[in-house]
């Protein structure tokens, strides 16, 4: 019934409105003008400053990519540097280490040289005093050996001379 | 034996359907009413009378300007919801007119993003109940198509001047066959804003006139109308993806168009 009546208003003569020619000048100018509102719109201001927002995240990513990027160098660095430094420790430790080694072997060389000079020192004298014995008692030896051969001449009888005793003695313990 | 059970309340409830269907309502559709032109205070309709028209193009305009303008007006480096539907838009439509029209396309894009945010936003509102939808219209479509056409072929000649016409003449044919192309592409040519046009109208017409069909069907149905509700459901859903993609297919074949006026050679 409402369609009915609206028909009629508008001649009635299509059931299609879409091809009511009469509107046509209406709808064109109201689109042109919705169509220039809606570019004026866009071209004015939402797209340079959707544009402006995009680049500017792409500018903040691209910074803050950078920014990460030098931070890992430096991380790197700094785990170099510490490499270094614990590689150099290592290194004086053992230097150090070697040094005192080494101090120790000079010291314990002297010390060893000493007591061998003190023991060869000691070595000499003993060996002295035993071939002083040595002597001494061989002296002993013809001592008594002229003694206990005057006493053996004596008493087989014989008186024997005390020189001719001495040289036969020296003679018999020569070898 | 369930299904025994189940056809048998179906059929009763068919019946009962029918038998206590209201007197007066049995199919009253007019599907083509809500396309109906009508000026907003009366009276005649002349060129400038403000019409339902008016008032849903406004709508578009200040939906445009209320996701482009006002969503992006916090300029923020992590977008919220707007900002980011604005972006999504943007980007969407500006990698459409790089990848499709090329490098020396994208100082249209302005244009083809206006044409573009006109009638998704229109498809859209006219997706409200109740609502009238302006891209329907193909008074509307005719002269968004026109435009581009008119737009096409003017870049086209002062771009290429007369090598424009290249665009007809298919060089990679056989000699014989190419005037017979050449006529074959000149009529294409001047169909692609007919097409251009009543595809867009077309598609968004069907939709909301089937809805409006199953709609009279639910009244007439009574207590049956159930039927046509879930029907109307499942037309609508199909809507909301025609009323994107038509927008999508107007401007990405804009952008072919441009294409062809920035690069003729076939």
């Amino acid at each position: 019934m409402a369609s009915n009546t609206q028909e009629a208003a508008h001649g009635g003569g299509s059931a299609m409105p879409q091809l009511d020619f009469s509107t046509f000048g209406n709808q064109i100018f109201w689109l042109v003008v919705a169509l220039v509102v809606i570019y004026l719109i866009l071209s004015r201001v939402a797209l340079p400053r959707i544009a402006a927002v995009l680049a500017e995240r792409q500018g903040t990513i691209t910074n803050d990519l950078a920014a990460a990027e030098d931070l890992k160098a430096k991380a790197v660095e700094a785990e170099n540097a510490y490499n270094k430094a614990l590689a150099d420790a290592r290194a004086e430790a053992q230097r150090i280490a070697a040094e005192t080694r080494a101090e120790i072997q000079a010291g314990l060389d002297e010390a060893i040289a000493k007591a061998d000079e003190q023991i060869a020192a000691k070595a000499a004298e003993s060996e002295k005093a035993i071939a002083e014995i040595k002597a001494g008692a061989l002296e002993s030896v013809k001592a008594v050996a002229n003694d206990t051969a005057e006493a053996l001449v004596a008493a087989l009888g014989g008186s024997a001379d005390k020189d001719a005793i001495a040289k036969a003695v020296a003679e018999r313990t020569k070898g | 034996m369930g299904k025994i059970f189940f056809y048998a309340a179906l059929a009763l409830v068919l019946a009962s359907g029918l038998i206590l269907a209201p007197e007066e309502a049995k199919l009253a559709i007019h599907p083509m009413d809500q396309f109906q032109v009508s000026a907003l205070f009366g009276g005649d309709i002349s060129w400038y009378t403000p019409t339902n028209v008016t008032a849903w193009m406004a709508a578009a305009v200040a939906a445009v300007f209320a996701l482009l303008v006002l969503g992006s007006s916090r300029r923020a480096i992590v977008p919220g919801r707007a900002q980011s539907v604005a972006e999504l838009a943007y980007g969407f439509i500006y990698k459409m007119v790089e990848d499709v029209a090329g490098k020396d396309g994208v100082k249209f894009f302005p244009y083809i993003m206006t044409l573009f945010m006109f009638i998704v936003m229109a498809n859209f509102l006219g997706l409200i109940p109740g609502s009238f939808t302006t891209t329907s219209h193909i008074a509307v479509t005719a002269v968004l198509a026109a435009l581009v056409f008119v737009t096409v072929t003017v870049v086209g000649f002062v771009k290429n001047g007369v090598g424009f016409l290249g665009l007809f003449w298919v060089s990679s044919a056989p000699l014989a066959l190419r005037p017979i192309l050449a006529i074959i592409e000149l009529i294409s040519y001047f169909v692609r804003p007919v097409s251009h046009s009543i595809r867009l109208a077309g598609n968004v017409m069907a939709g909301h006139a089937v809805l409006k069909v199953f709609a009279g069907f639910a009244a007439a149905l009574g207590m049956f109308s159930f039927l046509p509700i879930f029907a109307i459901t499942a037309v609508y859903a199909l809507e909301v993806l025609v009323a994107f993609i038509q927008a999508y297919v107007f401007t990405i074949l804009t952008c072919v168009y441009l294409k062809d006026a920035l690069h003729p050679s076939h």
